[in-house]
C-alpha cells in the first residue's frame, strides 16, 4: 500500500486540530496550568494528581477520545493522522489529562480483534484506560511485565503506569505458562494498590500498580502480538505531543528573545541565541514530518510503521531534548525559576523524551529492521 | 512514504505518462568518460557536449521549462515540472547543464525580463544552447551581497560595466550571465541595478574568464574582469535602482524556495556520480570491515547512520508536508530550510562515511584499493561547496531567524 502524498490530513482532520487549539487557548492558559499544577513548589509534599476534570469532562463530550476508537465499535474510526492532530495541539497545552494513556490503551485493544470491542465500547463512552506492563528496569521491550496470570489472577507489579491515578481502567499484560495475555480490569479493583511515584514531571502522574491476586478479563490470548502492532501509534502519538510541546518551547523563547534586551539589543541579534534557536525549529519540523508520515503510514502502509515509529520517535526524543535546554538557557536566570513557565514544559519534556524508549533505544531498533539484527 | 502519482490530476497523470513513454525509449545511455558530481564542475567539452546534447533532447519532448509560457518556448502547463523532474530521477537519466539558467536566470527573466528579450533568450536557454551563469559575487562581497561594486556606468542607451566577479560557475562556458551591478555609488541596496549581459560573444571585448581550482582539484568557477563592457539598457531586469528585489527572486530560486520548480534531473549512477546519501552509505558499510566484522554491526556505527537516515527522511518528509498547509506553522518555514539541511545533512553522512571507510578513506578517485572507487573523500569535500555557495549555512540561519522567527537582524 502506498501513502497518499497530503498525508490522507483530511478537512476534518485540519477542524478537529484547529478548534483544538482554539480550545485550549480559550480554556487553558500555560498561567492556569502554573497555577495548577505547580502552585507548591516543596519536593517532599506527598505526590498529587493534579488537573482539572470538568475540563477533561468537556473534552469528552466532544468526542476527542472517541475518534481512535474504530467504528465497529461506536467510535468514530478516524485515521492516525487525524489523531496525531489533536495530540500535537494537547501537547502544545501541557495539558494534564489521560488521553494519550486513553489513546494507547485504544490502539492495543483495537489490535485485539474482536476480543478487544467490549473494552473498545467502554471507551466509547467515555471510560480512561492506562497500559500497565512495564517492569521494574523500565524496559521497554514489551514481554518484559513483572505480572503474571494463574487462572484468571493476577500477581505481581506493573512499574511506570502513566497517569494511572486518572483512569478507570487498566489493561495489564501478564505472563502466562503459555505465553504474554492482556487483561482489562477497573482501576479500583479488590486487590489492586495504586502507589503513587514521586516524579519530576508537573503534569503528568505515574504509579506503580501492584496486583494481588486480582481477578481480571483476559480479552488477548497472543498480546504480545497485539503490542506489536499497537505500539507504532503509541510511539507515533507521544512524539506528536512532544513536537506540539517543542513549538511552544520555540515560540515562547522567541517571543523573549525578541523583548529582552542586553547590550541595548534584543537577545535574539546575537547569533549565539538566534542560530540555536533557528535548530530548535529546523528538529522541530524534521520531528513533525516523521510524525505524519509514520501516522499516515499506520493506516495506509502499515508494513513500515514501526520503521517510521522509530524515526519519529528517535527525532521527537532529541528535540525535546534540544528544545528544552535552549528553553531554560535563554530565559537566563528567570528561566531558572520556579515560577517561570518553561520549567514545566521543560520537565513534561524530559519525561516524555524517556517514555516508551529514548532516541538511542528507537535507533537501535531502527537499525534492526533496516539494517538487520545483530547478537 | 508517499507515492506522488496517486496525487495527480487528470493532467498531471497524462503527462506523467507522457514523460514515462518517452522516457523509456530516450534515456542516454551511461558515457564511457567519468562526469563530475554536478554540472558546476563540468571539464571537458566531452562532457559539456553529451549533457547538452541530453538537455536539448529533454527539451525537445517537453520535461525542461513545462510550467513556462509557450510565447516564451516553455510547455505552457501547469505543475507539471515537478512530476517531470520525478519521472527523469526514476529514470536515472544525466543532469543538466544548464542548471543556473534553469535555476536563476529562467525564474528572475520571466518575472522581470522585457517581452522581446525573454522570447529571445527563454527558448535558448530551455534547451541549453546557451549556458547561463551567474555573477553576484565579488572579492569584497560575498554574504554581504548587497555591498557589490562593480559598476556600470550610464553612456545614453547603454551602459559601461566595469569591476571584478569572482567564484562564477560556468562562466567557462557560458553565453549569458545574470548580474547583480551598482549604478548608485550614494546609497547601499537602493544603488544597485540588475542585467543580464553576454559573456562568450564579447570575450576580449570588455570581458575576460579566468577558471580558479577548487579544492577538490576540479575546475568549475572562475575570475570574471569587465572592462568597459557596454551593453544596451533594454537587457535590464526590473527598474533602475530595483536590482536587490530582482536578485530576491533570483536567490529564492537558487535555495529551491521560489514560486517555480527547477527543472532538474539527475539519478544515473555510475562510479562517478556519487551521492552522498545513506542507501551508499548503508552499502559501503555492508562491505567494510570494522574492528573484526561488517561495519553494519558495529553497534555505535549503526546508531550513527540510523542518525542520518532519519534526517534524510525527515528533509523528504519535509518536502511533502510543504504540500499540506494545514500542517505548516508558517508558509515559507519549511522551504528556507532545504538548502541548509540538503547540504549539512550530505556533509555529515559523507563524512561518516570516510570514518566508516576507515584507512581506506585515504584513497581517493584513480586508487584501484579505494572503496566506492575513491569517490567519498570527493563526495565530502563537495559539501563544502554547498554549505558556501548559495548563501553559507550561517546566513540561511540569520534569514530562518530574522524571516521566520522574527529575530532582530544581525546586520
Ligand atoms: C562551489 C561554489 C560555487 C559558487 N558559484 C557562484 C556563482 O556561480 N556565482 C556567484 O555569484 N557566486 C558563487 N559562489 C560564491 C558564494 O556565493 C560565496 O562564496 C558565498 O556567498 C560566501 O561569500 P564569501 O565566499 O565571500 O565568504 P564570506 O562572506 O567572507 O564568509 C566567510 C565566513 O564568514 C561567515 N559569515 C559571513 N557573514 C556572516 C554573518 N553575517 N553572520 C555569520 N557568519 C557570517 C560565513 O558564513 C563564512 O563562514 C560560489 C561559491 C562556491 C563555494
Amino acid at each position: 500500500m502506498a501513502q497518499p502524498d497530503d498525508y490522507g490530513f483530511s478537512e476534518e482532520a485540519s477542524l478537529i486540530k484547529d478548534s483544538a487549539r482554539k480550545f485550549f487557548k480559550n480554556n487553558f492558559s500555560t498561567d492556569k496550568l502554573h497555577r495548577m499544577v505547580a502552585d507548591n513548589s516543596d519536593s517532599s509534599r506527598a505526590p498529587e494528581s493534579l488537573w482539572n476534570k470538568e475540563l477533561w469532562q468537556q473534552l469528552l463530550e466532544l468526542g476527542w477520545t472517541l475518534l481512535a476508537v474504530p467504528e465497529s465499535a461506536e467510535g468514530l474510526g478516524l485515521p492516525a493522522v487525524a489523531v496525531a492532530g489533536l495530540v500535537e495541539e494537547a501537547g502544545r497545552a501541557a495539558f494534564p489529562c489521560p488521553l494519550l494513556a486513553t489513546l494507547n490503551a485504544t490502539y492495543v485493544l483495537a489490535a485485539c480483534g474482536d476480543s478487544g470491542n467490549a473494552a473498545l465500547k467502554e471507551i466509547a463512552e467515555g471510560a480512561t484506560a492506562t497500559l500497565a506492563l512495564t517492569n521494574r528496569t523500565g524496559s521497554w521491550r514489551l514481554q518484559d511485565t513483572e505480572v503474571s496470570a494463574t487462572q484468571r489472577k493476577l500477581n505481581g507489579t506493573a512499574w511506570f503506569v502513566q497517569d494511572a491515578r486518572k483512569v478507570d481502567r487498566l489493561l495489564v499484560c501478564a505472563k502466562k505458562d503459555t505465553g504474554h495475555s492482556l487483561y482489562w480490569v477497573a482501576s479500583d479493583a479488590p486487590g489492586i494498590t495504586v502507589h503513587a511515584d514521586r516524579i519530576v514531571d508537573l503534569t503528568r502522574d505515574q504509579a506503580h500498580v501492584e496486583f494481588l491476586d486480582v481477578e481480571a478479563e483476559e480479552i488477548c490470548e497472543d498480546g504480545l502480538k497485539a503490542l506489536e502492532q499497537a505500539f507504532p501509534a503509541i510511539w507515533t502519538m507521544l512524539a506528536a505531543d512532544v513536537i506540539g510541546a517543542a513549538e511552544w518551547q520555540l515560540q515562547t523563547t522567541t517571543e523573549y528573545a525578541r523583548t529582552r534586551t542586553q547590550f541595548e539589543r534584543p537577545l535574539g541579534f546575537f547569533q549565539a541565541v538566534k542560530h540555536p534557536l533557528v535548530d530548535v525549529m529546523i528538529q522541530i519540523d524534521e520531528a513533525k514530518s516523521l510524525v505524519y508520515n509514520a501516522a499516515c503510514a499506520i493506516d495506509h502502509e502499515p508494513q513500515r510503521a514501526a520503521e517510521y515509529a522509530h524515526m519519529a520517535k528517535a527525532s521527537a526524543s532529541e528535540t525535546a531534548a534540544f528544545a528544552s535546554s535552549r528553553s531554560v538557557q535563554f530565559h537566563g536566570g528567570i528561566g531558572y525559576t520556579w515560577e517561570c513557565f518553561v520549567q514545566l514544559y521543560f520537565k513534561r519534556q524530559k519525561h516524555s523524551q524517556l517514555l516508551w524508549g529514548d532516541a538511542a533505544w528507537h535507533r537501535a531498533r531502527l537499525a534492526d529492521i533496516v539494517l538487520g539484527k545483530i547478537d | 512514504m508517499s507515492d506522488s502519482a496517486s496525487k495527480d490530476n487528470p493532467e498531471q497523470a497524462e503527462f506523467r505518462q507522457h514523460c514515462r513513454d518517452w522516457l523509456c525509449d530516450n534515456t542516454p545511455a551511461e558515457p564511457s568518460f567519468r562526469l563530475p558530481i554536478s554540472a558546476l564542475e563540468i571539464m571537458t567539452e566531452e562532457q559539456l557536449t553529451y549533457l547538452k546534447d541530453w538537455q536539448k533532447s529533454a527539451y525537445d519532448a517537453g520535461l525542461v521549462g513545462c510550467d513556462y509560457p509557450v510565447a516564451y518556448g516553455g510547455g505552457g502547463r501547469t505543475n507539471c515540472q515537478r512530476i517531470a523532474n520525478e519521472e527523469m530521477h526514476r529514470a536515472k537519466t544525466p543532469y543538466m547543464p544548464n542548471i543556473i539558467g534553469l535555476g536563476m536566470a529562467a525564474p528572475t527573466l520571466l518575472q522581470y525580463g522585457q517581452e522581446e528579450l525573454k522570447k529571445h533568450l527563454l527558448p535558448r536557454l530551455f534547451s541549453g544552447e546557451d549556458i547561463w551563469c551567474q555573477g553576484f559575487s565579488e572579492p569584497g562581497s560575498g554574504s554581504d551581497l548587497a555591498s557589490v561594486q562593480t559598476f556600470a556606468q550610464r553612456d545614453g542607451d547603454a551602459w559601461v560595466i566595469n569591476g571584478h566577479k569572482v567564484w562564477t560557475s560556468l562562466a567557462h562556458f557560458a553565453a549569458w550571465m545574470i548580474i547583480l551591478l551598482r549604478t548608485d555609488k550614494t546609497q547601499k541596496h537602493g544603488g544597485l541595478s540588475y542585467f543580464v549581459v553576454p559573456i562568450s560573444s564579447a570575450l576580449d571585448q570588455g570581458v575576460s574568464v579566468k577558471p580558479l581550482i577548487k579544492m577538490t582539484g576540479e575546475t568549475g568557477f572562475n575570475e570574471v574582469l569587465f572592462e568597459d563592457l557596454e551593453v544596451d539598457d533594454g537587457l535590464r531586469l526590473g527598474a533602475l535602482g530595483h536590482g536587490w528585489q530582482v536578485a530576491t527572486t533570483t536567490l529564492l530560486h537558487e535555495r529551491d524556495a521560489g514560486e517555480l520548480v527547477t527543472p532538474r534531473s539527475g539519478g544515473m549512477k555510475n562510479a562517478a556520480t556519487h551521492n552522498a546519501n545513506t542507501t551508499n552509505l548503508i552499502d559501503l558499510a555492508r562491505k567494510t570491515q570494522y574492528n573484526g566484522k561488517a561495519a553494519v554491526e558495529d553497534p555505535l556505527l549503526r546508531d550513527r547512520i540510523m542518525r542520518q537516515l532519519i534526517r534524510e527522511t525527515a528533509l523528504e518528509e519535509n518536502q511533502r508536508r510543504t504540500r499540506v498547509p494545514a500542517l505548516l506553522e508558517h508558509p515559507a518555514r519549511l522551504q528556507l530550510q532545504n538548502k541548509l539541511l540538503r547540504s549539512e545533512i550530505a556533509q555529515e553522512t559523507s563524512a561518516l562515511a570516510l570514518e566508516v571507510a576507515g584507512a581506506s578513506a585515504s584513497l581517493y578517485l584513480g586508487d584501484q584499493n579505494a572503496p566506492a572507487a575513491g569517490q567519498w573523500p570527493l563526495a565530502y569535500m563537495s559539501t563544502y561547496g554547498n554549505t558556501i555557495a548559495a548563501g553559507t549555512s550561517e546566513v540561511q540561519r540569520n534569514i530562518l531567524g530574522e524571516r521566520v522567527l522574527s529575530l532582530a537582524k544581525s546586520k
